[in-house]
């Protein structure tokens, strides 16, 4: 077999196999602007964070603004810690309202921002501090029932 | 065992004895469990890999059947040792490659694949191969072996001359008597892993020996049996008849 | 009675002697893999010698890898629409066929069909040039044939196989949106949306390509290790070449549960 030949098919080969990764990382996955363009974190303490998984996105007004990075426990406060990488593109205040949500009745849970009117916005590494922890399925089920037994005392 | 240099030397005997052995262990290519192989200066046995490696460049090898690689032409088989060793310039390789071909008489055939080779032809572009870097030292596996009349007069004086021309030393491992004797300058015989009888040509024709006798008139019967060791007769046929 | 324990006895002395045997061999390869690396210098310095073997490796097992994958990706979007339809979530069509293929069947079926195919010819390869005493000339021309023969064809399929793992998931992906968005009739923009949401490049790509990398190291060792060790007869060749493709299987599919239950634990 002729080198040079040889060497174009090889050549050719990987850069079929290349465009093939390129196509999987860009047409397939999420390898989109967001993730290319400079991001800040943030971070927020909830009571319960419920069923919030690290990769889950951070929505404000539906759209995703953002992703968690990491999820810890803080045993000095008993709360969850939860730090988010904001795209770099958005600033949000500093009473902004940060709630875990659902997506659809039993999808995956994601935080919401709220915005305030304030106008000193947030910083790079800054704690927001009004937060909302996770609806828990037990809870309100629990809660039902006992005021559904109260409302049958009251009416005895 | 003793080989001079500049000289000719076969070992024979039968099939089995261990000749081929005795040529991968001068070679290197396997460590006995007792005794020396000397090569001018060297312990070729107790040699490391990169000395090893460093002294079989002045060796040539001819194996049975030609052990040509079966992915490059004529051309690039015998330019391989030249490629991989020397730094030489692609024009002088190719000089040289041509010249070792017209000395076995294939340069017309320096473009054809191995497996386009008759069996004689094969084996002379890798005798070719063989000495393709000058070596001092060449060894024949067999290099009779298979071929018809012609080619085995042919590979016998390319033997013969080459050794001539290079001032190298020659070692045969053989069964082919007729042919070996035209040419060599001493013969040993082995026989089971043993030094059975040496000499020159002359001596081992006119040897009474009965080992050398049998083989060098081709006698069915002698130091070396026909029969494979089995009970007698009487016991393989009328043994079992009476216990049955 | 007695010669029933023999044959019990026997028939465990044999099970036991395979199995030392088999760890025997394994210790054997994992020499070998240290000795090709550690010759590896002479593949990368002429590396005409190992863009040779890319080319046999790779180059000649693009037309199967690519059509299996079309295939396998057509059959997910079949059977995947069938299924989710039952849900009345067909728009996830394109999040399961991306991520059946990127995480498992990209890296799993085109490391079986590259054994099957690079490395069952590897193996015949370097066993018939075992037979031909090929190897043995030119470890007598002072040439290793470890250098020169083995690690090239080694580090070809290693560089072959995560891009045959690529393009295999790449044409299944096409596949699937053949058969669902241009045969049946699935949502378009949500086939490759709801894809898009849901397949991470760094969770789901990558760990694709480390296996399909980690399964091109194993076969290609396999592939070596089993013809440079064959029996030099025309049999024993054609057993390692059944070896080679049978030990790859077994091992693509080991080492894909272990690597799979390090990489896919749970996303908390």
């Amino acid at each position: 077999m002729n080198r040079t030949v040889l060497d174009l098919w090889v050549g050719f080969f990987v850069a079929l196999g290349l465009a093939a990764v390129m196509f999987l990382a860009l047409k397939v996955g999420n390898l989109s602007s967001a993730h290319l363009s400079e991001t800040y974190t943030l971070q927020a303490k909830f009571d319960n964070i419920g069923g919030l998984k690290v990769r889950g996105p951070v929505k404000s007004a539906g759209v995703v603004v953002g992703r968690i990075v990491d999820i810890k426990f803080d045993p000095v406060s008993y709360e969850a810690v939860v730090s988010m990488d904001i795209d770099g593109r958005y600033r949000f205040p500093k009473d902004t309202f940060a709630s875990i949500y659902t997506a659809g009745l039993l999808g995956e849970q994601f935080v919401g921002f709220e915005v305030g009117g304030e106008e000193k916005m947030l910083k790079p590494g800054d704690v927001i501090s009004k937060t909302q922890s996770a609806v828990v399925l037990e809870k309100l089920i629990s809660q039902f029932l006992f005021s559904k037994a109260a409302e049958g005392q009251d009416s005895k | 065992m003793k080989i001079p240099r500049g000289k000719v030397v076969a070992i024979m005997g039968g099939s089995g004895c261990g000749k081929t052995t005795l040529l991968r262990c001068i070679g290197g290519q396997l460590r006995p469990t007792g005794g020396r192989v000397r090569l001018e200066q060297h312990q070729v046995c107790e040699m490391s890999h990169n000395d090893l490696y460093r002294l079989r460049r002045k060796m040539g090898v001819l194996f049975q059947f030609g052990a040509l690689f079966t992915d490059m032409s004529v051309f690039d088989n015998v330019a391989f040792p030249l490629r991989e060793h020397t730094a030489l310039s692609e024009e002088m390789i190719r000089d040289l490659v041509l010249m070792k071909l017209e000395a076995v008489g294939l340069r017309g055939a320096n473009k054809l694949m191995p497996g386009e080779l008759s069996g004689g032809m094969a084996r002379r572009v890798a005798l070719a191969r063989a000495v393709a870097l000058d070596p001092m030292l060449v060894m024949y596996d067999e290099p009779f072996a298979g071929l018809d009349p012609i080619a085995l007069g042919v590979i016998g004086q390319l033997i013969r001359k080459l050794n001539d021309a290079l001032g190298a030393t020659s070692i045969m491992v053989t069964h082919d008597v007729q042919e070996s004797l035209l040419i060599v300058d001493y013969i040993y015989f082995v026989s089971n892993g043993k030094i059975v009888a040496e000499g020159t040509p002359e001596q081992i024709r006119a040897s009474d020996d009965p080992f050398v006798h049998q083989f060098v008139h081709a006698e069915v019967e002698g130091p070396v049996h026909f029969d494979y060791p089995a009970p007698t007769a009487r016991q393989e046929f009328l043994g079992e008849h009476a216990h049955g | 009675m007695s010669m029933r324990m023999g044959n019990v006895a026997g028939f465990l002395r044999k099970l036991g002697h395979a199995a030392v045997e088999r760890v025997w061999r394994l210790g054997f390869a994992a020499r070998f893999l240290l000795a090709i690396l550690a010759y590896s210098g002479t593949a990368f310095r002429r590396l005409h010698l190992t863009i040779r073997e890319v080319y046999f490796s790779g180059v000649l097992s693009l037309l199967i890898i690519m059509v299996s994958g079309l295939f396998v990706g057509m059959v997910l979007g079949l059977q995947g629409y069938e299924t989710l339809q039952r849900f009345g979530s067909t728009e996830a069509l394109g999040v399961m066929v991306a991520l059946s293929l990127t995480r498992e069947l990209g890296p799993v079926v085109a490391g079986l069909l590259f054994a099957s195919r690079a490395g069952s010819s590897v193996t015949a390869e370097i066993g018939l040039m075992k037979v031909t005493e090929q190897l043995k000339a030119m470890d007598m021309m002072a040439v290793n044939p470890i250098a020169r023969v083995v690690a090239p064809r080694f580090w070809g399929g290693v560089v072959s196989m995560p891009l045959l793992a690529a393009l295999f998931s790449a044409m299944g992906v096409l596949g699937g949106w053949l058969v669902g968005v241009v045969f049946i009739g699935v949502d378009d923009g949500a086939f490759w949306s709801q894809m898009q949401a849901g397949v991470d490049f760094r969770f789901d790509i990558v760990n694709g390509i480390i296996k399909s990398f980690v399964f091109g190291i194993a076969v290609s060792l396999i592939a070596v290790f089993e013809g440079y060790d064959s029996v030099p007869t025309a049999e024993g060749v054609s057993r390692a070449i059944t070896r080679t493709v049978v030990t790859s299987a077994l091992t693509i599919l080991a080492l894909d549960f272990v690597l799979t239950s390090f990489m896919f634990r749970g996303t908390s």
